[in-house]
């Protein structure tokens, strides 16, 4: 995973509520068996026509929005499936940040899984950096991590809040999957004292 | 001094946790992992990277659902893209030894109706699988959860995922259902009242009267929308409807083993006083059969309703969305939810794919015929599924009836095989989501349980099914 220490980009004002999955990337283009390219696809449906052709109207088809970094948007954002698929294409496109009053729970852990930061502030400061985000290329914003602030282009920095164990794993952009196997000795003795306690339990085998 | 008193969700969780780490993020064991074709191929591609095994096959069992056609099983699958998909996970199951019901075997069918079908998933088992609706299994008292393919991949390797604990909901139905009103009006009832985000950070436990009187069919249905309402997961307690469904399934405990696990099954309910962050009360008097009008799994009404009126919501962006949602389902305000045209009915999904479906809907279709210009399609949950209402006769009074009947799938709940819904058309559906596009680009989806599918199957167009039982 790339590590995410600070941020400063383009941040594209995106002010519907509950964007699904569904908007973020439609169930047709999860049939690949990869992780990369589906920056294409990114919100498919608000993003294209019925033939395929760009919407002129949506933000992401408009300069300087074309190569945002932000993403600003409002309540529950990435309601919906699973699909890691959401976070896959938002990172394909470019986009690293998502800073919105609040998320759907696993939308929220995939983005930490793949770099993308999650940032939650309330709806007024989210409406404050929806009206700055309109300005366009020339007000950039900053995420600094590190001091857990998202500073706006007049120089105020908003402090957000961010589990202290997402936050070391993002910085340093770790393998989750390896800090947690250093715990091996923790899991053996986790599944010995199951066996022990728990005989009842049957394994699966298919025949 | 006596231990202070914990909920269902309290208990599994504490039974899991293998570390707590410093700032009380868990290493929280998982007992199943289930494992299907769409959301793993990049996690085994992981493990083959880092060298890595799956630690527990024995725990795991993969099955092929979203993709595969619903028609005829006598042929490969036509779509290139889901054939490499299908085809990758029966290299990586190979590979990596994991349990799998193939398409051709009579027990693949939906994750989320062959894990409980067959015994894989039990009480007090912490359960996941790259499905959002994997929240499904919390009916048998398991804490089941929806992950990402990341988290998949961390659970093949480490049998284990890094988790904080949620804070605990309770849901409380009380009183009897009326005729015509099934456990899918009960939850989109839920939905509507605590919205799409109401269960955020949350794991909902259902409880009282209603839920209590419901077989194991409904509660599943019940649990399986959880993740619409925004919670984690959902979750049931286990009780002598559980046990009696669980007794003799293939992947069960069987004999004494049995017995031992319900010994320990039954200390799992809530106990008496303990803390629940939120409580939501709702009487069985206030639920009628419901249906979707727009576009997110909270705009639902009683059928008897009418397509609410954007200038009547005060909030400016509440607005803006309702006129979205309208515009997108080519709706007028204050017309009469019954007088909406059909075009498809889809009975089906992990949702609403369980026998207890199938005959809910046959019971309407019996006698009748679909409505001229509607296709309305049944596709059971699973082959077992599909084997036994065919022993029942249930094929025949659909297929009499004007219905198609197919093979076992995810299918039009989301439309990633060729059942799809073409641009513009308006579907009664059984499954759990009606987003833009869900079932097809440009698609109209409303949600509604089994017996109502079938009813605006008959009649054409959204029916109250208390009309015609």
């Amino acid at each position: 995973m790339q590590a995410f220490t600070t941020l400063t980009g383009v941040a594209a004002p995106l002010p519907l509520a509950n964007i699904d999955t569904d908007k973020i990337i439609p169930a047709r283009f999860l049939k690949t068996i990869k992780r990369t390219g589906l920056g294409i696809h990114l919100f498919d449906t608000l993003r294209y026509d019925g033939a395929g052709q760009e919407r002129a109207e949506f933000v992401l088809n408009t300069e300087p929005y074309r190569h945002a970094e932000v993403l600003i948007a409002h309540e529950n954002f990435g309601c919906g499936s699973s699909r890691e698929h959401a976070p896959w294409a938002l990172l394909d496109f470019g986009i690293r940040c998502v800073i919105a009053p609040s998320f759907a729970d696993i939308f929220h852990t995939n983005c930490f899984k793949n770099g993308i930061l999650p940032v939650a502030l309330p709806r007024e400061v989210c409406d404050q950096l929806m009206e700055d985000a309109r300005m366009g290329g020339n007000a950039r914003i900053t995420i600094d991590l590190a001091r857990q602030v998202v500073i706006r282009p007049n120089g105020e920095e908003l402090p957000f809040a961010i589990d202290a164990f997402r936050k070391n794993l993002m910085l340093n952009g770790l393998d989750d999957i390896g800090q947690t196997l250093q715990q091996s000795g923790s899991i053996d003795a986790y599944e010995g004292r199951q066996r022990a306690q728990a005989s009842w339990m049957p394994g699966i085998t298919v025949t | 001094m006596s231990p202070s008193p914990r909920t269902l969700f309290d208990k599994v969780w504490a039974a899991h946790v293998v570390e707590q780490l410093p700032d009380g993020t868990c290493i929280l064991y998982i007992d199943r992992h289930l494992v299907h074709e769409v959301t793993s191929p990049q996690a085994f591609e992981g493990l083959r990277l880092a060298g890595r095994r799956v630690r527990r096959p024995d725990a795991t069992i993969a099955v092929v659902d979203h993709n595969i056609p619903t028609s005829d099983r006598t042929q490969d699958i036509a779509e290139p893209e889901s054939r490499l998909q299908v085809e990758t996970l029966e290299r990586n199951v190979a590979e990596f030894a994991v349990p799998y019901f193939p398409v051709r075997d009579a027990r693949q069918g939906i994750v989320h109706i062959i894990g409980p079908e067959q015994g894989i998933s039990l009480p007090g088992f912490t359960i996941v699988c790259g499905d959002s609706h994997t929240s499904t299994h919390g009916a048998l008292g398991a804490l089941a959860f929806g992950i990402g393919t990341s988290e998949v991949e961390h659970v093949l390797a480490t049998q284990t995922l890094l988790q904080k604990p949620a804070k605990n909901m309770l849901v409380q139905v009380d009183g009897a259902l009326a005729p015509g009103v099934t456990a899918k009006d009960v939850v989109l009832a839920i939905i509507g009242k605590i919205g799409t985000a109401g269960g955020t950070g949350h794991v909902i436990e259902y409880a009282g009267e209603v839920i209590r009187a419901m077989g194991m069919a409904g509660r599943l249905t019940i649990c399986n929308m959880s993740i619409e309402a925004g919670a984690r997961a959902g979750m049931i307690a286990p009780d002598d409807t559980t046990f009696d469904y669980i007794r003799g399934r293939p992947y069960a405990p069987q004999g004494e083993a049995f017995d031992h696990a319900v010994e320990y099954w039954r200390t799992l309910p809530s106990d008496p006083g303990a803390h629940y962050d939120r409580v939501v009360h709702l009487h069985a008097d206030e639920i009628a059969p419901m249906v979707s009008w727009g576009t997110s799994p909270e705009a639902v009404l009683p059928i008897t309703g009418i397509v609410p009126d954007p200038a009547a919501v005060t909030d400016e962006a509440a607005r803006a969305q309702m006129v979205r949602m309208l515009d997108y389902m080519a709706l007028t305000p204050g017309e009469k939810l019954t007088d909406i045209p059909v075009d498809v009915v889809f009975i089906g999904s992990c949702t609403n794919g369980r026998m207890e479906d199938m005959r809910a809907a046959a019971a309407i279709a019996r006698g009748r015929h679909v409505a001229p210009g509607v296709r309305a399609m049944v596709v059971p949950g699973s082959g077992i599924v599909k084997q036994q209402a065919e022993a029942e006769g249930l094929d025949q009074v659909f297929l009499d009836a004007g219905f198609e009947w197919r093979e076992a799938g995810c299918s039009m709940c989301l439309g990633m095989n060729p059942d799809k819904l073409t641009p513009g058309q308006r579907c009664a559906s059984t499954s759990n989501r009606n987003f833009e596009g869900r079932q097809g680009p440009g698609g109209r989806t409303h949600l509604l349980s089994p017996a109502m599918a079938a009813a605006a199957a008959v009649t054409g167009r959204l029916t109250d099914v208390r009309g015609l039982v």
